[in-house]
């Protein structure tokens, strides 16, 4: 019995989230007093590799076959379901990312496994390994049992933290046979706005809505997440107006967060947007209406004129950094 | 060309979430059901895609006779027939193998399903499908074109978009961009009744995973206020307060 976890690579890197899961996996393996092997797919340096005992994995394997430098679920899935039977493990973790959602399923279905995907916390310690996870889209949450052998678990980012936790770490190269019909998918290209924080993973979100009146008037929006580092998101009839593109719509049928920060601009708040945005840690709400339902759920609100708030709160941040 | 696109019945999303019994249930009372909002954007995209003679489009749904009048609106929107497996759709492995197994003997070129539902927000019947029928499955994805034999897809991965082709038969979840979500007309509303809507049983499949118990999120405190004209004082508070920044 052990524990394995998948550690995403993009372009050769851990993002914070691979580490998150890592440390979710750590304290996993903690619980059931057993090792944390990780399994790597792609070009990654070893001194990278090596981060992952950081967080307390104690063995890497590295899988470096050329037919897998570029994500292709099916036969990903295929590698990591032989590597948790090589290693034993019953239970498999990964990061709920977009890959992942398209990743977990699979090793689910070939390892016979229960999957927590959208997990919050970590398993129940009572022998019953109930996980919470999100469900109506932020509106609550799921206790789920896992009554399977064989357990995956996809993990929400900025649910459980980094912890550090260094351990020594052997790294092994690890292969396994690829089927060609594992092969199906075909990557023709990736398209990457390098210069922007990604927003499902962000700590920090600047969002705004109808309130900024017009697509020319998302400037001082950008200006202030760039200043925080934050990601830039919206509403949804912000990006159905195709004043932003539909990757930025959160809620309840954009896509779900959970940043340290979130802070709304010229949104009200309509119970779909909430529930893709309440289970961030403190939401900032600013709006020209008193009576915006946004200020129920916030914790801290300005009552005014984006127009006039959001120049004075870049000139604030500005003197803030110094 | 055969498209099976496999819907869920969902609260509708202005729906205030409620638990019964002790947290353990979810409350229905009062609720009312829809077609998951991204079903219905995979349903309008596989009508586009047969439209013209071009090919038939069949709707599945795993759930009880209760779901039917959410089956007979996906026929309203344009879907050709329909079939329901006749069993309460326990968790997203079980739902997945009942699609997998009717999708085995029928033979559809395409399966599309929406890239989540917005009740348990899985993400995974598309992929299980895909791994139960062992063909590609391609989650999340923003656009689709057919030509011939080979598909193209752009999928979401974080901060920008993957192209991926991929020929032959494959699953995928959809998400905003594949289509606009199509609205039933006055003449698909009336043909949605005589459309045939099949029941079939379902296959027995172990159980993996269970709900025990539903929590809501934790209240938050009272809104602290700031004055407009002392915007400045905000960026202090989440300094020095909440420590965000």
């Amino acid at each position: 019995m052990s524990v394995l976890v998948y550690v995403e690579q993009a372009e050769g890197k851990f993002k914070k989230s691979v580490f998150e899961a890592v440390s979710y996996a750590k304290a996993i393996a903690d619980q059931q007093s057993t090792n944390l092997t990780a399994i790597s797919i792609g070009d990654v340096a070893e001194n990278e590799l090596k981060e992952l005992g950081k967080y307390g994995a104690s063995k890497v394997l590295n899988v470096s076959a050329e037919q897998l430098k570029t994500f292709v679920n099916q036969a990903y899935a295929s590698v990591i379901a032989a590597a948790s039977e090589k290693e034993a493990a019953d239970i498999v973790v990964l990061s709920n990312s977009f890959s992942g959602k398209g990743l977990a399923p699979r090793i689910a279905v070939k390892l016979k496994a229960g999957l927590a995907d959208g997990a919050v916390e970590l398993p129940s310690n009572d022998g019953k390994f109930s996980i919470k996870k999100t469900a109506f889209s932020g509106k609550a949450f799921a206790v789920t049992e896992l009554t399977s052998a064989n357990k995956v678990i996809a993990l929400n980012p900025n649910a459980f933290g980094v912890k550090e936790n260094a351990v020594e770490v052997a790294i092994e190269n690890f292969s396994a046979d690829i089927k060609q019909s594992d092969l199906g998918t075909v990557i023709k290209d990736i398209v990457r706005a390098t210069d922007k924080v990604s927003l499902p993973d962000a700590e920090l979100v600047v969002s705004a809505g109808r309130g900024l009146k017009g697509p020319e008037n998302w400037g001082m929006i950008e200006e202030l997440a760039g200043l925080l580092g934050a990601a830039t998101a919206c509403s949804k009839p912000v990006s159905d107006a195709d004043w932003r593109p539909h990757s930025e719509h959160v809620g309840q049928t954009g896509i779900a967060i959970s940043p340290n920060l979130y802070i709304a601009i010229g949104i009200s708040g309509a119970i779909q947007h909430l529930a893709g945005v309440s289970s961030s840690k403190v939401i900032v709400v600013i709006n020209k209406d008193p009576e915006a339902p946004f200020f129920k759920v916030a914790d801290y609100g300005i009552v005014g004129d984006a127009f006039e708030v959001v120049p004075k709160l870049i000139e604030a941040l500005k003197a803030h950094k110094g | 060309m055969k498209i099976l696109v496999c819907i869920s019945n969902v609260p509708d999303t202005t729906t205030k979430i409620t638990f019964t019994n002790d947290n353990t249930e979810f409350n229905t009372a009062g609720v009312q059901y829809i077609v998951n909002p991204y079903d219905e954007i995979a349903l309008s995209r596989a009508i586009e895609l047969t439209e013209g003679g071009k090919g038939t489009v069949t709707v599945i749904n795993v759930g009880e006779a209760a779901n039917d009048p959410t089956i007979r609106k996906a026929l309203a929107i344009g879907a050709d027939e329909a079939v329901r497996v006749n069993a309460a759709p326990r968790d997203a492995y079980f739902v997945a193998k009942q699609i997998a197994e009717y999708a085995k003997e029928k033979d559809f070129d395409l399966i599309l399903t929406g890239r989540e539902s917005i009740d348990y927000n899985g993400n995974q019947v598309a992929a299980m499908v895909g791994e139960f029928l062992d063909i590609p499955s391609i989650s999340i994805i923003k656009k689709l074109e057919v030509d011939g034999n080979t598909a193209t897809v752009e999928r979401e991965i974080e901060g920008g978009k993957e192209v991926v082709t991929v020929s032959g038969k494959f699953v995928a979840s959809c998400a905003e961009g594949v289509a606009e979500p199509k609205i039933p007309n006055m003449r698909g509303i009336m043909s949605a009744r005589t459309k045939p809507l099949a029941v079939v049983d379902a296959v027995a499949l172990e159980e993996v995973t269970k709900i025990t118990k539903y929590e809501t999120p934790a209240p938050r405190g009272t809104v602290k206020l700031i004055p407009a004209d002392q915007t400045e004082s905000l960026i202090d508070l989440l300094h020095s307060e909440a420590k965000v920044i």
